[in-house]
Parts: C-alpha cells; structure tokens; sequence
C-alpha cells in the first residue's frame, strides 16, 4: 500500500463510519444493538494493515470496521451484515460486533473484551508450526490490558516467540473510565507500552495519528516478527472521535450515537475539540497535498469516490433482503 | 485386534495415532512435553507437543485461534474445575465463531480434561460439571466410560470441526478393556447399550457405568431385568435411543454423579417425560449426588454420591411404584 492507497484506505474507512453513524437518523431501527465505530483510528489500522503481506491474519475486537475495509473486504456486504440482511458478510449472523472475512486474513473478534488477545496468539502460534513466515496482527484497546487474557498471551508470546505484533489502540477511554483512573502505568505517568517489559519484548508509543509512523513502526515489528525474534507491543494513540458506542436502550427506543465521554462524562469540551483538531484524516490529507505527495484535485477525487462507493453499500445493503428465520439454525455447528 | 489396555492409555493413544494421521493437530497443556524424552514430543516435535504455563484463558484462546487458522489443537486442560478459569473462552468463544461467521469459519478443537475425583480431592477438584456445558450451542461433549469408548471418542473428537470438551473421569483411570489396536472412531451422539434388559431402563454416565453395571447384577439376582445405557456423549445426546428403551421396559432411572439441579440426568427425565410419557409405568426416579460440595473425609464424601446401594433402592423404587394395571416386572 502506497501513501496514497493509505489515504484512500483511511478515507474510506471515515466515510463507512459516517453512514454507519447516519444510518441512525436516517434509517431508524434499521441497526439494531451495539455498533462501535472506529473513526479517530483510522490512520492506526490502515498504516498497521499496510505493513502486512497476504498470508498474515488479523484479529480485532468489536470495534471491527476498520480492519476488513483496509483489507479489501466489500464494503455493501459489510454495511448489510450490520443491517442483518441475508446478503451480509456474515449472513446476518454476526452483526456490527463479529465481522470475519478469513479469505483476506481477517480471522474475527471477540465481543468481551481482551478474549481476542489469546486467539491471536493461537493463530500466532499455527503460523509459526506452519513455518511460512507468515505473522498475526493483534488489535485491541487500552482496556483489554487489564484483562488476564492480555498478560498471559503475552507472557506466551513472548516466551515462544511467537510471530505477532501486538497493537494496543490506546484512545484514553475504557468505555467512560478514563485510563489514568484504571492503569497503574498510566497513573505513574508511564506509557502503557511499559508492560511490554514484564513480559521481555519490545514495547513503543506512537502518535497513532499519523499514518506514516504507524506503518514504518509495525512494520518493523512485522519484519522481528517474521524473522523469528518474537512479539512487539505497540501502543498507538489515538482518539476516538465518537462515543464508546451508540446509546443502548431497550427496544423500541430509538438508537442514536451521544456525544464523546470526554464531554458526556468529564464535560471536558476542551479536550475534544482539540482531538478533532487532531484529525488524522485531514492532517494526512494536508501532509500529502502540502509536501507535493498528492494533489488536492486528485484527494477531492478520492473523497468523492468514498462517498459514492459507501452510498451504495447503504442502498445494496437497504436492498438486501432479510435472512429466512429457519436459517437461525444453520452453522449452530460445523 | 484388540488388546487389554487402560482408559488413560487408551485415551493418549487415540490421541497420538490422530497426530501421526493429521500433521494439523497440535497438542499443548500445563502436563505435556515437558521434557524431550515425551513420547509425544519423541515422535511429533516440539513445534506440535508444547507445555504451556499455568494460563487456561491463553492455551483455550490459544487452541480456538490456532484452529481458526487451520489447525485441529488438543489442549490438555488437566482437571475439569480449571476450564472454570477460563469459562469464556470455553462456552462463549470457540463455540460461536462458526454461527457467528454465518458458516466462513470453523474452530475444530479438543479440550481434554479429568473430572470426578472422588478419592480425597475435597471441594474444588471432585466435581462433575459437565451439567454446565451440555447446553451451550457448538459444544459437544464426550464422556466415556470405557477404555475402548475412550480411544474411539478421543479420534472422532479431534477430526470433528467443532470445539470438543473431552470428560474423562479420574476414578477410571486405571480401568483396563479391550481396545482396538487400529483406528476406531466411536460416533458422537450414539448411546450404547451396555447391558440388555426389558424391565427397567437404567441411565448412567461415566463412572457411574460400572456402578449401574453392578447394581443390575445384583437386581437380576432378584429377577428385575435391568437395561444400562450409556449416552456416551451428552452434546449431542441421544434421546432415541433411551426413549425407545423405555418404550419397551415402561420404567426409567437415572444415575449420575453430578448434583439433581446440574445433571444430565434431569435433562433426560425432563426429554423422556415431554417425549415418553405415554410409555411410562411409573415415575421416573433420580438417583445423584446430594446438594452439597465434595467434603475431604470419606465418610461424607461417600454420603453424598451415589452408589451401588443407592441405585439398586432406586430401581426398586421405580419397579415398586409401577402404577397398577400395567405390566410389572414383579408379575411377569
């Protein structure tokens, strides 16, 4: 993936999140349950995606748009499976939350948090019997590293030294707790990347806003990784620029997405205007086109083609039909 | 040919003529390959054999996403009660991600683990809890009673693609049987009958087997023809199989070492009296452990569970309780 497919990537991503985000207004009832969006991290996952080769796998949490989009997955089928319609990548089945594309290496998630962690590991450790060289990306949250799951995978990881790189998307918020209220690292004024030490590998903190970075810095990873010399925890900070997830309320209610915890929460509207300032979409828009990279009629292009490409995964997925309810029985096993 | 061997041998062999078999399947645990002299790790490498540390979350998390990625991982998980650590990743992971993928993906993998220790384990290592995973969707599991069940559902839970708990009851470790040298496949979801009988249907799992089996000698001695059957597996569990035994002998008791409230017995009482009604000539009687945790001394630890004493007054009580009008075993 070039610079310019990075941006592609990333803007893709946003516009997905956008109408995933607008589907509330505009089509009420048509989400049902829990969506999290990944806007705010977009360039964190595109420049980690782009340090990959096919044969990798990735496996995410429930916040999971991201990853498949900047893997190549369709983008109609993805907007229909969180629509729940028969023609979704996942038959309907999963919805928001349980994405899986395996064809493009994305292996899937876990909806509690931090369980992910161990599977990624695990197929970290098939790829190492396997002996082609191939490695596992591993996305999660600040959140997830106070799971059991996250020490003990990473003691094993390291221990066996494991083809994996450990990307820790650190947006500052568990849900609405703040990390400086739930992190002892964070709390001593210590980055989160200091766990890493426990466990003998090595660890880094980045600015996950900028895509450049991310890339150069996982594919460094990547590159120990395949090489045999183990695991790498990076932490990439970023800001999540929505809330954890859209409201939750029994049915009936409509659904819709609050405003950021920073401000719902902490009423910290300083904090979250200065995130937006941050924006990782337009600051790499803004790097490209200034230093020459990218001409701004060409990223208008882009943009326009993002919005025409996510346009008609709303209506193909609007159009999808539901899935028959006998179905509800099928792939209960293998 | 089948030779005499015992149910933990005859387990380990299933699982290592698997191994020589399929290159995919991987076998990991706190008590394997820890030493290169491992017949495992001898034959198979240490790449496919690894002892894991003490972290039951990781090695079951571990096993779904290496399954996920193509391989067919048996996890040693040593005793029962230590799948309670890592719950999730047992009922709602693994188990989940073929439906939730709408069928992209399969998690084929084995948790192999004890359970039962009834010889002075006390309260955390004794108890029967597979009550707790028979109904969690994309789970099986195996329970067998016999050396060769043991092996032969051992094999076909490691080529089945579904996430697998393996139960094998400690009491019957050292138990020796006839085994198939070969490949035996015991089929998921076929009870046995293992020992014919047309007066009272008698249901039991595991080590309670061989207990049904010496309680229905001793009935027979006073003329009441027993039936024991064992579900073998209780995920899938074989329904057809007890009903159409209790359509013949109109008499139904079940014997299980788990409490009432977490047994497969009472899920089978509830699907006999739902499905079988009609056929039934009495109540259905329950002979399970007491509502209590396993005490350490044996006194109160053989209080509480059942046994031959126990299952043949339970049998009696069904055959004594037959309603009157029908057929009784006592009038034959």
């Amino acid at each position: 993936m070039d610079r310019t497919a990075m941006y592609r990537a990333m803007v893709r991503i946003r516009e997905f999140e956008e109408r995933v985000k607008r589907t509330f207004a505009e089509h009420p009832g048509v989400i049902r349950g829990h969506t999290h969006l990944a806007d705010g991290a977009e360039a964190s996952i595109v420049g980690s995606i782009a340090a990959i080769r096919p044969g990798d796998h990735v496996m995410a949490t429930y916040r999971c748009h991201g990853y498949p989009i900047a893997l190549g997955s369709d983008t109609t089928a993805m907007m229909a499976e969180i629509y729940g319609r028969a023609n979704g990548l996942c038959g309907g089945y999963g919805g928001s939350m349980h994405l899986a594309d395996p064809e493009r290496g994305f292996l899937g998630t876990s909806g509690i948090v931090g369980q992910s962690i161990p599977q990624a590991t695990g197929a970290a450790y098939a790829a190492q019997v396997r002996g082609a060289g191939d490695v596992v990306l591993c996305f999660f949250g600040d959140g997830a590293s106070k799971q059991g799951a996250f020490h003990e995978s990473l003691n094993i990881a390291s221990l066996w030294k494991l083809p994996i790189v450990f990307v820790m998307e650190n947006n500052s918020y568990s849900v609405s707790v703040r990390v400086e209220q739930e992190d002892a690292n964070a709390a001593a004024g210590e980055p989160l990347a200091t766990k890493a030490v426990a466990y003998s590998m090595p660890g880094v903190t980045i600015d996950g806003g900028d895509p450049d970075l991310v890339h150069t810095t996982v594919a460094e990873a990547v590159a120990r990784a395949r090489a045999g010399e183990g695991p790498t925890l990076v932490e990439s900070l970023v800001y999540r620029l929505s809330a954890h997830g859209n409201s939750i309320a029994p049915p009936g209610v409509p659904l819709h997405y609050p405003e950021h915890e920073a401000v719902t929460v902490f009423g910290d509207v300083a904090e979250y205007e200065a995130a937006l300032r941050g924006d990782p979409v337009p600051r790499f828009r803004g790097a490209l086109v200034t230093s020459g990279a990218l001409d701004a009629a060409t990223a208008d292009a882009i943009a326009a083609e993002a919005a025409d490409e996510m346009q008609r995964a709303v209506d193909g997925a609007l159009a999808g039909p539901d899935p028959d309810p006998a179905d509800a029985l099928r792939f209960v096993v293998a | 040919m089948a030779r005499e061997i015992t149910y933990i041998a005859a387990i380990m062999e299933g699982i290592h003529q698997e191994m020589a078999r399929d290159d995919d399947v991987l076998l990991i645990g706190q008590s394997v390959g820890g030493s290169p002299e491992d017949p495992f790790v001898a034959a198979f490498g240490p790449d496919r054999v690894r002892v894991t540390p003490i972290s039951e979350t990781a090695e079951i998390g571990m096993a779904a996403g290496a399954a996920l990625a193509g391989k067919r991982p048996v996890v040693d998980c040593t005793m029962a009660e230590f799948l309670l650590v890592a719950m999730d990743q047992v009922v709602n992971e693994a188990n989940r991600f073929h439906y939730m993928s709408g069928g992209r993906v399969t998690a084929p993998l084995v948790l192999k683990a004890g359970y039962g220790f009834t010889a002075g384990w006390a309260g955390q290592h004794t108890g029967s809890i597979y009550g707790m995973f028979m109904g969690v969707p994309g789970l099986k599991v195996a329970l067998p009673s016999t050396p060769a069940d043991a092996k032969g559902l051992m094999a076909t839970a490691i080529r089945d693609d579904n996430p697998v708990l393996f139960l094998h009851h400690y009491l019957l470790t050292l138990e020796a049987g006839d085994v198939p040298e070969g490949e035996h496949l015991v089929p998921f979801g076929q009870a046995a009958v293992v020992r014919p009988g047309h007066d009272v249907t008698l249901v039991a799992t595991g080590w309670t087997v061989h207990r049904a089996l010496e309680a229905a000698e001793e009935l027979a001695a006073e003329g009441v023809s027993v039936e024991v059957i064992d579900p073998r597996t209780i995920a899938p569990l074989d329904v057809d199989t007890i009903l159409a035994s209790v359509e013949r002998t109109g008499r139904l008791a079940l014997v299980d070492q788990a409490t009432k409230h977490a047994s497969v017995s009472a899920i089978i009482a509830a699907e006999v009296a739902e499905a079988g009604f009609a056929s039934l000539r009495a109540p259905i009687v329950q002979v399970t452990a007491l509502d209590a945790p396993i005490a350490y001394a044996k006194p109160m630890e053989d209080f509480v569970l059942p046994d031959v004493g126990k299952i043949v007054a339970g049998v009696r009580r069904v055959v004594d309780a037959t309603v009157s009008g029908h057929n009784t075993a006592a009038a034959r």
